[in-house]
């Protein structure tokens, strides 16, 4: 783990912000989001890095961030890449042709959160409906139940009767 | 009624015909609506399009206190609850470093192995169904899985969505001489098991309607996240119980199913093969089930530390996941779930192109869709 952790550095010195160990077989790397396409090409390609489990979007209060969650069959680890984006207007480039699975996975993070995924071969709606409004996942799209049925319907409906 | 989604088509070719399947459709497993465009009989491309079932569940787990999610989980793919649960619990407990206890471990094992069995044994009648042994698959393999559903009622009064694995333990201990009927089912099971292979493995229409039809390649299967019987159907020696061990499947000796075809009928015998390994897991983990407690102690309120986790295990249909972030409240921040069905079922236009319309049917089957867990 170490290892790749130490040539991470080594090849990208200035960009690697934060690093974390959460056991043995999962690492967690924050990298510059400027160096992001180049950080995954380095994984897949040089430390066979071949299996991206998922892309997640998370919404803090200053800043949108986009986790990618890769997995190496070959060295049994783990390593989760999490790249900050700017609160406003979050966007970030596509990984699809690094990893064909991100396209599902990213056309959910688009939608739900409403980050960009540039250059994404079908940038469309994946669960939602078409004409969906706002950002479900974000944190100011609050949950509102609705009511089973109107009340003040119901109780003119009731006067009239 | 709710309106179909708009699916505009930017070009047709000359002499295709674009037909729609679903979102109600008896071949599709669920709500799953797919476009396809025909050339004669031959599909030249497929649009699976995904979302009737979606419930929010990662918004709703946001507003939801830890323990109230338990229940919440078993929706997601309601063929598997138990591995639903014990995704989310093992999560939440790596959060909060609770060591549970040694007989729940066992336990653990145990349901979880004989949810495997239930669940495959359910993909293959589904699949019978759809390559044509219809209704025979679907009886017979249901016959067994109502064993091991009459099992779980025992344990925990429900027949689909258990709610049984909780954080720190689980429910409540084995009912009596609960270890005698699973001892007696799975010997039922194991029998049953040959009998499936003599009839459908064996029978000259199930092969031709499964064999190399819908095959994936293993450098495509990589590349688009199989995982699961999917992954090891085109030839990757790969389950989380192995590579990244959890509970305590590295005490049992069973084999990793592996196909190298790639095709229908290898993820078909992945199904029934690893029901046989799993009755082997159940036996051996019965065997060693110590006696003592069941349940930690846990803080009342559940409060984890700011942090986040990434939790995995092998449900039935693959790799199942979950990503949570805590900020130190009862609720969790975020909760992601990674679900294999998801995964699965977007690679299912890249083997199912340039193959017939029927076998589109018969792919979709051996891929085994939850779409509890697809929408989320």
């Amino acid at each position: 783990m170490s290892e790749i952790l130490s040539s991470l550095t080594e090849k990208f010195p200035d960009s690697i912000t934060n690093t974390k160990v959460q056991r043995k077989t999962r690492i967690w790397v924050t990298v510059k989001i400027d160096v992001l396409i180049d950080v995954c090409e380095y994984l897949k390609n040089k430390q066979d890095f071949n299996h991206l489990s998922s892309v997640v979007g998370v919404d803090y209060k200053d800043r949108f961030e986009v986790v990618y969650h890769l997995w190496s069959y070959s060295k049994k680890r783990q390593l989760s890449l999490k790249v900050p984006l700017e609160k406003e207007n979050p966007k970030v480039k596509t990984v699809t042709k690094i990893w064909r699975s991100a396209n599902w996975h990213e056309r959910e993070t688009a939608e739900l959160f409403g980050i960009t995924f540039e250059e994404h071969p079908y940038p469309k709606h994946l669960l939602l409906a078409d004409d969906f409004e706002g950002y479900p996942l974000r944190k100011d799209f609050k949950l509102v139940e609705k009511p089973w049925f109107d009340k003040n319907d119901a109780s003119e409906k009731q006067k009239t009767d | 009624m709710m309106p179909l989604r708009k699916f505009e088509y930017e070009e047709i070719g000359e002499g295709r015909l674009v037909i729609n399947l679903g979102p109600q459709h008896p071949s599709t497993h669920g709500v799953l609506r797919l476009i396809a465009e025909l050339d004669g009989e031959r599909v030249k491309k497929v649009l699976p399009i995904i979302g009737y079932l979606h419930r929010g569940f990662e918004k709703i787990a946001e507003n939801r206190n830890y323990p109230m999610i338990v229940p919440l989980t078993d929706r997601l793919d309601y063929l598997s609850a138990m591995s639903n649960n014990m995704v989310y619990c093992q999560a939440i407990e790596e959060l909060m470093n609770i060591k549970i206890s040694e007989r729940t471990e066992y336990i653990r094992v145990i349901v979880l192995e004989l949810q495997r069995i239930a669940s495959h044994l359910a993909s293959v009648g589904f699949f019978g169904n759809d390559v044509g042994v219809t209704f025979t698959a679907m009886m017979y393999t249901f016959r067994e899985r109502e064993l091991i559903i009459n099992l779980f009622e025992t344990l925990s009064g429900a027949r689909l969505t258990y709610n049984y694995i909780r954080i720190g333990g689980l429910r409540e201990d084995l009912p009596k001489g609960f270890e005698n009927n699973v001892l007696q089912s799975i010997d039922i099971i194991e029998k049953k098991v040959d009998e499936y292979e003599e009839f459908f493995s064996e029978n000259e229409i199930f092969r031709r309607r499964t064999q190399g039809i819908g095959v994936l390649k293993l450098k495509d299967a990589i590349n688009l996240g199989a995982t699961g019987p999917v992954l090891r159907g085109s030839g990757l020696k790969s389950d989380v119980r192995v590579t990244d061990p959890y509970t305590i499947y590295d005490r049992f000796d069973w084999d990793i199913i592996t196909e190298k075809k790639g095709d229908c009928f290898a993820r078909y015998n992945i199904w029934i093969n690893e029901i046989r390994q799993s009755i082997s897991i159940v036996r051996q983990a019965l065997n060693g089930l110590p006696k003592g407690e069941i349940n930690v102690k846990i803080p009342r309120v559940i409060k984890p530390e700011p942090g986040e986790v990434y939790s995995k295990i092998e449900s039935p249909r693959g790799e199942l996941a979950m990503n949570v972030i805590s900020d130190g409240t009862p609720k969790p921040y975020r909760l992601k779930i990674r679900s294999p069905a998801f995964c699965n079922l977007s690679l299912l236009p890249t083997i199912s192109e340039e193959g017939l319309i029927a076998d589109l049917i018969a792919t979709l089957g051996s891929i085994d869709p939850v779409f509890g867990e697809v929408d989320r």
